[in-house]
């Protein structure tokens, strides 16, 4: 579980989020959804710390994210994983070596160890024989894989993806977005997903924040979208007019 | 200006302490060393051979004409040439050449992994980016650059040989009890000194200009340039004050 606590953050004098208290919870595909500009990047990486908030908390559990010290915050991050928009995948390293780096890099287990932990992850991301690729060498679907399981290799306890269907077509953003679901369930993590697609929205919203100008306007799962009649969830899921009368009429609502 | 340039110089310094930290895990930290010594090391070999051999032999030629037909021992040459570039042509244009090989790559590597938030998602993991991305390059630099700079002044020194007495009117014995005389050790070691410093300066300017990269491929290019600037600025800074500590 992770708190937000009436998060606020400026640049300048500009104020991107006005107080944001949300609880994203364990075991849930916590959605943070929003126009473009609406501040879901500036939420997200305020929550893993790579913005600061000007004012407000964070808890990952019973731990005050901002109140730890760099070496605390570094061992906390040995239990988080992130999924970036760009994937971050290290270019000059094989697919194996990325996945491989965490492990290295944090773990004692035997290279064996490590070459077994690591192609369980590429299985479960059903990735196999491309251990020996590079990254530009592979779809951008794939890398979008490799970053999932550079991301679940340690067996995080939080998982934060930005954007982790952008790029790619339809089809295949909904293999991503339930591949990050079953894991979550698998595994039990809290997972934060910050998107502007709508067929995530409905595929794999158990919880979600709707971010409008900084600021928390609608909260609820998948199954609340459709019935609700709140003006913020009509403009942002069913932006399109045709889309908007259509639903109205499935509930009987009164078009606003 | 002045202000922004006292800004990054504090910036550098509050940077640098957090590059010195301890490894997370010493067996990546050497690794990743030992394959910064291949790029920076092997790799300046080429650059380093063909600037000596034409800065000693230029040097040789230049130091004839001025002093060929005057008053002064002729093997007093031979001792000039070994006394410049020991002192000053081969720690200082090695490491401005470098500056320009090495800086300009580390900001452009550096950069572009802050630009594809690959520094974030290492942060993310847990690793301390400043200590695993600068300081295999520092120690890989302070062990190859000193080591290049001698290879620099023995080329250079042989090759300004063989320029006076092929295409000057030396007798190479005279040449060589030049090269010999008042030999002094200390001189070496102000070169190593130098190169030590220049070594640091080039790695850590260059990683600083790259960590705090903003923006698009545009920036990425301006902070490969800046790299090779104020790393050049600071080697001649550098190479005053210890010309001046050291033998003023
Ligand atoms: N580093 C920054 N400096 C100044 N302003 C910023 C910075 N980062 C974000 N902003 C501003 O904050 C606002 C929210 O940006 P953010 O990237 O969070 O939007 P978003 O909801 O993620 O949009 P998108 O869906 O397009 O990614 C924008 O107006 C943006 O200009
Ligand atoms: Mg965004």
């Amino acid at each position: 579980m992770i708190v937000a606590k009436n998060i606020h953050k400026s640049f300048g004098d500009k104020e991107v989020l006005k107080g944001i208290d949300f609880v994203f919870e364990k075991s849930k595909t916590n959605l943070i959804i929003g126009r473009s500009g609406a501040g879901k990047t500036v939420l997200l990486k305020a929550l893993v710390g790579l913005i600061a908030p000007t004012k407000g908390e964070v808890w990952y559990d019973d731990i005050n994210f901002y109140n730890l010290t760099i070496k605390e915050v570094r061992k906390l991050r040995n239990k988080v994983g992130m999924l970036f928009q760009g994937n971050a995948l290290f270019d000059s390293m094989s697919i194996e070596a990325n996945v491989k780096f965490p492990l290295d890099m944090f773990t004692d287990m035997s290279e064996k160890e490590k070459l077994k932990q690591v192609n369980s992850v590429l299985d479960r991301v059903e990735l196999e024989g491309v251990n020996n690729k590079y990254p530009s060498e592979i779809s951008g679907g794939m890398q979008k894989r490799v970053g999932i399981a550079r991301a679940i290799v340690m067996e995080p306890e939080y998982l934060f993806c930005d954007e982790p269907n952008s790029g790619l077509d339809p089809k295949t953003a909904l293999i991503i977005d339930d591949l990050i679901k079953d894991i979550t369930d698998e595994k039990e993590m809290t997972t934060i997903i910050n998107t502007h697609d709508m067929n995530s929205v409905m595929e794999i919203g158990e919880n979600i924040l709707l971010l409008d100008q900084g600021k928390v306007v609608w909260t609820g799962d998948k199954d609340k979208i459709i019935k609700s009649n709140n003006k913020f969830i009509d403009d942002f899921i069913f932006a399109s007019p045709f889309l908007k009368n259509m639903k109205n009429k499935a509930f009987g609502l009164k078009n606003k | 200006m002045i202000k922004r340039q006292f800004y990054h110089l504090g910036e550098y310094v509050l940077w640098l302490r957090k590059v010195f930290s301890r490894p997370e895990k010493f067996k990546m930290y050497y690794k990743e060393t030992i394959r910064q010594i291949d790029e920076i090391g092997f790799g300046s070999l080429k650059i380093v051979f063909i600037i000596s051999v034409f800065i000693g032999a230029v040097t040789a030629v230049q130091l004839s004409y001025q002093f060929g037909d005057s008053l002064i021992p002729v093997y007093y040459i031979g001792y000039a040439l070994r006394e410049m570039e020991i002192v000053e042509l081969a720690p200082t244009i090695t490491s401005l050449v470098l500056a320009g090989k090495i800086g300009s790559s580390i900001a452009a590597e550096i950069g572009g992994m802050r630009q594809k938030e690959i520094i974030d998602a290492m942060e993310i993991m847990g690793v301390n980016t400043q200590a695993y991305l600068v300081l295999p390059k520092i120690v890989a630099a302070m062990f190859s650059i000193p080591m290049l700079i001698i290879l620099a002044a023995a080329l250079s020194i042989f090759s300004g040989f063989l320029a006076a007495v092929t295409f000057g009117d030396f007798i190479p014995s005279d040449f060589i009890k030049g090269l010999t005389s008042f030999y002094d050790s200390y001189t070496v070691i102000i070169m190593i000194i130098k190169s030590f410093f220049f070594s640091f300066i080039i790695v850590t300017v260059s990683a600083y200009h790259g960590y705090f990269v903003k923006g698009g491929s545009i920036e990425l290019g301006k902070s490969g340039t800046k790299a090779v600037v104020y790393s050049d600025i600071f080697i001649l800074v550098f190479d005053y004050l210890i010309a001046q500590l050291m033998m003023g």
